[in-house]
């Protein structure tokens, strides 16, 4: 139990970023991933094995790839870069950029397991709420949103987790900085190679291991609770 | 309520057209399974879009391809019971019963929800979720919901169909009389000849995605005697015991059943197979009815014959065969006894 007290000021700050990057990464990630599942499970167009190719993208890609074409893209002499500089904001090496990389790397996660939920819905019950007088948004809201609710939850609680341990786009995005951008695994990295570290690192495993069971716990409860309901 | 129709679909290799208007309060779209029947329910909803053509009801256009004219579903204010109740499952009865409602304009809200509820006998199941509800329960629920949604007409695609026999049957008094009740127009879809007579006066009937005719329902029961048998429809009181049977008053006569009807309103359904016909009064027989009656008209399918036959202020139809109208001299006009066995009526409401 020792070991669980004995957490630096710089640990206590992993920890936090940890889970401030996230649950950003996860809120940002789960409006955006509610609406391409809904498209790649109701629309019937035919670019959608092109947009289930791109979205599962970061799942087969080595997340330093991923962080790479992050830099690609929000580098200062990268794509948005010139515009992301006239705006005056900095995603590199920032709790921005860790929060990106995390969200874009759990994306597909989150994606696939709103999918499996909205698949299952019964298309006719969204058919019965149209003739019964429900446009498009009603239905959503009324019948799609609750219906895929467990779904999205599941899916949230696979994008928190992922987050929890994202790394190797991160590091690249983001960098390795103390109290800025350094998450928990990033904190364990450092410590492994500092002769020593050894044990601050096994510290911050627990304490990993932890937030991770209570995640998954929470979630489970909440489902029952759904389900209950 | 005044429907027009004049549409076309191409749904890969399936061509769907049909062209018809019709005025009946109660009418069928009848035809066997893939005959288009569930196309032409889509598109009457507005969940299918036509490739061509309009849609009319009661003077609004619904859809007109040239005038690129379409109204969303949620605009066309037709219900629809699908074959399979799909109820909300998030959502107890009450909140699957007043979905529609909550969503219908107060002006358009013309049936009284308590007295809906009284008439499908839903108002002990109020607050259950919809996972504990008999297929019979469900199926009422569905019709609650859509007829309080105050639709223009309601679609019934095969409503029937996934029940059981018995539960069919419990059914169709609920749907007569809220139809009954609420005046609100129908159309009822269905591949069982039954079912149609027992809900419809006219019937659109589909082959292979197209109209095929258009008839009064007796026309098409008639009309289908060669291939399944004709089935009398004869609805009765309530009876008083004889002997060991039940008497029942049809007419100025009376009938003699082996089965007992328990409620104010019994229907029968007769073979006209089962029928025979006398010249003269055979003194002594087994069968328990003997009616005398005057034939109305003789219609003929393939080398049957339906006799119409009028007894006692009823209509009643027997089939033989050609010989026997010959032998027997059957003409219109003509007086004759009809035998029927009290067995031979089939209870099924």
């Amino acid at each position: 139990m020792e070991t669980l007290v004995n957490l630096s000021a710089q640990d206590t700050h992993a920890i936090w970023l940890s889970i401030k990057v996230a649950c950003g990464a996860t809120l940002i990630a789960t409006p955006i991933g509610f609406a391409v599942a809904y498209v790649l499970a109701f629309s019937r167009m035919r670019s959608k094995a092109l947009l289930e190719g791109v979205v599962n993208l970061p799942l087969v890609l080595p997340p330093v790839v991923v962080g790479y074409l992050l830099l690609l893209l929000f580098g200062r002499s990268g794509f948005l870069g010139p515009l992301l500089q006239r705006l005056d904001i900095r995603i590199i090496f920032t709790l921005a950029g860790a929060v990106i990389a995390s969200a874009v790397v759990g994306f597909p996660l989150l994606v696939r397991a709103i999918r499996i939920g909205m698949e299952g819905i019964d298309r006719n019950c969204l058919q019965a709420a149209r003739t019964l007088g429900a446009g498009w948004w009603d239905v959503l809201l009324t019948i799609t949103l609750p219906l895929s609710g467990r779904a999205v939850l599941a899916g949230m609680t696979m994008m928190f987790a992922r987050s929890l341990g994202e790394f190797g786009a991160t590091i690249i995005l983001a960098g390795n900085i103390p109290g800025v951008t350094q998450t928990i695994p990033l904190a364990i990295y450092e410590y492994t190679n500092t002769p020593g570290g050894d044990r601050m690192a096994l510290n911050l495993c627990l304490v990993s291991i932890l937030l991770s069971f209570t995640v998954l716990l929470l979630s489970e409860a909440a489902t029952r609770t759904m389900r209950r309901k | 309520m005044q429907l027009e129709v004049d549409i076309e679909k191409q749904n890969g290799s399936f061509h769907f057209s049909a062209s018809f208007s019709l005025s009946a309060s109660r009418c069928g779209i009848f035809g066997p399974s893939g005959s288009g029947k569930s196309t032409m329910m889509h598109l009457l909803a507005g969940l299918q879009k036509p490739d061509r053509g309009i849609i009319r009801l009661a003077g609004q256009t619904l859809f007109d391809g040239t005038a690129g004219i379409n109204r969303a579903s949620e605009q066309r204010r037709i219900g629809v019971v699908f074959q399979h109740a799909h109820l909300f499952p998030h959502m107890d009865v009450r909140g699957n019963l007043f979905y529609g409602w909550k969503r219908t304009a107060a002006p358009q809200r013309r049936i009284a929800p308590e007295a809906l509820i009284e008439v499908l006998n839903l108002g002990h199941l109020l607050d259950r979720g919809i996972t504990r509800l008999s297929g019979g329960e469900r199926q009422r629920v569905a019709l609650g919901r859509t007829v309080l949604a105050c639709p223009q007409l309601i679609l019934m695609d095969e409503p029937l169909t996934g029940l059981d026999e018995e539960l069919k049957y419990q059914i169709i008094p609920y749907l007569k009389k809220v139809f009954a009740e609420f005046a609100i127009p129908l159309l009822f879809i269905s591949h069982s000849l039954r079912e149609m007579r027992l809900m419809t006066e006219e019937v659109l009937v589909f082959k292979d995605g197209s109209l095929q005719a258009k008839m009064a329902t007796e026309e098409l029961a008639r009309s289908s005697m060669a291939s399944g048998g004709y089935a009398n429809m004869l609805s009765f009181g309530r009876p008083k015991l004889a002997g060991d049977l039940w008497a029942y008053r049809w007419g100025d006569s009376e009938l003699i059943l082996t089965e007992r009807g328990e409620d104010d309103d019994n229907l029968f359904e007769l073979d006209a197979r089962d029928i025979v016909l006398f010249k003269r009064h055979p003194e002594a027989t087994s069968a328990r009815n003997l009616l005398t009656c005057r034939v109305a008209g003789l219609f003929g399918v393939n080398n049957r014959i339906g006799v119409e036959l009028v007894c006692g202020g009823n209509l009643l139809v027997a089939q033989i065969v050609p010989e026997s109208v010959r032998e027997l001299g059957i003409a219109p006009g003509v007086e004759v006894v009809a035998v029927i066995k009290a067995s031979s009526f089939r209870k099924l409401l």
